[in-house]
C-alpha cells in the first residue's frame, strides 16, 4: 500500500511547476474568454488577470492568478504573486459582472501577495482589506475555485464568495509553512512540521470548514493529466453556478454572511 | 554554597531593562519612570510608544463610562498546535494569566467626549496582538451590536498579523470582519480606525484599512509584509522612514497623524462633525 500523504507532499504537488494553471484551466475549461486589462489608476497586473467567458454556454467573469508557464512569463507575472493593481483590477472587474448579472468564477493559485517597495507604497495592505470588503458584499454568485497554493492574504483577496471549491492537492494556509517553521521552529528546514501542524491540505479544511467541497485530480496529481483534471473543476464549477443561479441577491448576500460569520465561532 | 553553584544562581539585582525604558525608534534610554510619565511617548524622537489595551482605554473612553463586552469569546485551539517550543495552549494560556486579557482585542461600549460609541483595544503584548479566531469573532460582534444600538465603532489596531496557531480559521478572520465592518458601513454608520505600532500583516490587511478615515500615530509602524522580507525579495535597502506613519500619510493612505494627548478630542470632533 502507498505511503500517506503528507501536507508537505500536497504543498509540492500544488506547486509543481507542471500542474495545470489559470491559462489551461481558461483553454480546457472555457469556449471563450477574454481578457480585459488594468486598473484604470496605475497599472495592468499580470500576475492577476480576468475577462468575461463562457463556460458550457453560461457566461461568466472569470479571475484568477497567473504564475505564467515560460520562464519570461513567470517574470512578467510575478510567479502569480499580486500587486495592489491587481486586486483592484479584480474588483473592477467583478463590479462589472454585478452590473451585467453575471456570475464571477476566481482561480486561487498564488505563493502569497507581492512582497515589494512599490506594493507597499500603492497599498498592498489596502487592496486586500477593500477586496474582502467588497466580495462580502458583491451582489452576484461568486464560486471560488483554489487550485494550487492559496498563499494567505493574497489567495484570500480573491476567495471570498459563495462557494468555496479546492482540488485535491491543493494547500491554502495562513502562512507558507516555511515561513511558519521560520517563526516559531526558528528553521525554515523544519517546513514539512509546520505545513503538518497548520493544516493545509483540501480535507483539514473541508473539516475546519473553510473548504466546501473537495474536487478529486487525477491519480498521482493535476500534473498527470490537465484535461481530466480541467474537467473535474468544470464539472465542479457548473454544479455550483446552477446551485446559486435562482438565489436572489439579498438571500446569496444573507447567506455568505453567514457562511463567513461562522467560520471560528467558537461560542 | 561552593563558587561554581553560585555562578548560576540567577543575580538578585534586577536587569538594567527593568530600571531603564529604551527607545525602540532612536535607542535612547530613559528611566522607565520618565518614559511612563511621558506616556510612553518618546522625548527625543516622538516615537509613540506601545500601550496596553486598558492604558488606552483609560485615555480614550469617558471616565466610568466603559463597559466591557464578549470578555467569554477566547482563544480556540482546534489545531491541538504544537511547534518547536511546546503546545499553542500552554503559551496562550501564560499569556492570559500576564496579561489578564482573554483575547488580543478587548471589546466594550462607552462614551468619547460625550459621544455614545463601541470601542476595541487590541493588546500588542497578547501574542504579539495576533488575529485569532476570538479577536475576530469579537470584532464582528461588535460590529452586529453597534448596528443594532446604531453606535460609531472605534477600533485601535496593534499586530503582528494572523495568528498562526490558529490556521487557516485565523485568515478567515480577515474575511469574516471585514464583512462584519462592510454591513456597519452600510447602516450608515461610522468606523474609525486607529493604526497604532504596530499595525502589519492580516490586520493591516483587512479591518485596519477600512475605517472611514483611518488615523494614527506619530512614528507608528504600519505595512502589509516585514522590512526584511521585502529587502530579502527585492535584494535592495529600503528607506529608513519605510512603513512609518508618516511615509504612508504621504502616500495617501492615511487621513492624519494624531498625537496621543489629542486623540480623543479629535475621534470626538469626527462623530460630532457625522452627527453622532
Amino acid at each position: 500500500m502507498a505511503k500517506k500523504k503528507t501536507a508537505m507532499d500536497c504543498v509540492k504537488l500544488a506547486r509543481d511547476p507542471k500542474r495545470p494553471h489559470l491559462k489551461d484551466f481558461i483553454r480546457l475549461i472555457c469556449s471563450d474568454f477574454e481578457e480585459l486589462h488594468g486598473d484604470r489608476l496605475v497599472n495592468d497586473d499580470r500576475a492577476l488577470i480576468g475577462g468575461f467567458a463562457t463556460i458550457d454556454g453560461v457566461k461568466a467573469l472569470v479571475l484568477g492568478h497567473n504564475k505564467g508557464e515560460t520562464v519570461e512569463e513567470n517574470m512578467e507575472a510575478n510567479f502569480g504573486m499580486a500587486n495592489p493593481d491587481g486586486y483592484r483590477k479584480a474588483m473592477r472587474l467583478a463590479k462589472l459582472a454585478e452590473k451585467f448579472h453575471l456570475p464571477v468564477v476566481t482561480f486561487v493559485d498564488t505563493p502569497g501577495a507581492y512582497p515589494g517597495r512599490e506594493a507597499e507604497e500603492r497599498g498592498q495592505a489596502e487592496a486586500i482589506a477593500k477586496s474582502l470588503e467588497f466580495f462580502s458584499r458583491l451582489a452576484t454568485p461568486v464560486v471560488v475555485v483554489v487550485t494550487g497554493e492559496g498563499g494567505s492574504g493574497g489567495a484570500l483577496a480573491i476567495a471570498v464568495g459563495d462557494r468555496v471549491l479546492m482540488m485535491e492537492n491543493a494547500v491554502y494556509s495562513v502562512i507558507s509553512p516555511e515561513g511558519c517553521a521560520g517563526i516559531l521552529w526558528r528553521d525554515g528546514k523544519k517546513a514539512p512540521e509546520a505545513a503538518e501542524a497548520l493544516k493545509i491540505t483540501a480535507h483539514d479544511l473541508k473539516g475546519l470548514g473553510a473548504v466546501d467541497e473537495i474536487i478529486k485530480e487525477p491519480a498521482g496529481g493535476a500534473q498527470k493529466n490537465h484535461e481530466l483534471a480541467a474537467a473535474n473543476v468544470k464539472k465542479a464549477v457548473l454544479k455550483a453556478l446552477a446551485s446559486l443561479k435562482e438565489v436572489p441577491a439579498d438571500e446569496l448576500l444573507e447567506k455568505r454572511y453567514a457562511k463567513l460569520r461562522a467560520l471560528g465561532n467558537f461560542y | 554554597m561552593a563558587w561554581f553553584e553560585a555562578k548560576a544562581e540567577k543575580p538578585k539585582i534586577p536587569p538594567a531593562k527593568a530600571l531603564w525604558a529604551i527607545c525602540p525608534k532612536c535607542k535612547s534610554h530613559f528611566e522607565k519612570s520618565v518614559w511612563k510619565g511621558a506616556n510612553c511617548i518618546c522625548p527625543k524622537c516622538n516615537y509613540h510608544g506601545r500601550l496596553s489595551a486598558r492604558e488606552r482605554i483609560a485615555q480614550i473612553a469617558d471616565d466610568g463610562t466603559f463597559s466591557e463586552v464578549f470578555r467569554v469569546v477566547s482563544y480556540s485551539d482546534h489545531l491541538e498546535f504544537h511547534d518547536a517550543t511546546g503546545p499553542y495552549k500552554e503559551k496562550v494560556e501564560a499569556t492570559i494569566a500576564k496579561t489578564g486579557e482573554t483575547e488580543s482585542v478587548v471589546m466594550g461600549v462607552c462614551e468619547i467626549g460625550g459621544h455614545a460609541a463601541m470601542l476595541g483595544v487590541m493588546d500588542f503584548s497578547f501574542m504579539g496582538g495576533s488575529l485569532g479566531t476570538g479577536t475576530g469573532e469579537r470584532i464582528a460582534r461588535a460590529c452586529e451590536q453597534a448596528i443594532a444600538e446604531r453606535r460609531p465603532l472605534v477600533l485601535f489596531s496593534a499586530s503582528g498579523g494572523a495568528r498562526m496557531h490558529e490556521g487557516i480559521l485565523s485568515l478567515m478572520q480577515m474575511a469574516k470582519t471585514s464583512a462584519a465592518i462592510a454591513r456597519l458601513k452600510e447602516a450608515g454608520l461610522p468606523y474609525i480606525s486607529v493604526l497604532t505600532d504596530p499595525t502589519t500583516g492580516g490586520v493591516s490587511a483587512s479591518y485596519a484599512m477600512l475605517g472611514d478615515i483611518n488615523i494614527t500615530e506619530p512614528r507608528a509602524l504600519i505595512g502589509f509584509a516585514g522590512r526584511r522580507v521585502i529587502e530579502n525579495t527585492i535584494h535592495q535597502k529600503l528607506p529608513l522612514d519605510f512603513q512609518s506613519a508618516e511615509y504612508l500619510e504621504k502616500h495617501g493612505f492615511i487621513d492624519r497623524i494624531v498625537e496621543r494627548g489629542n486623540l480623543k478630542k479629535f475621534i470626538a470632533k469626527m462623530l460630532n462633525y457625522w452627527g453622532f
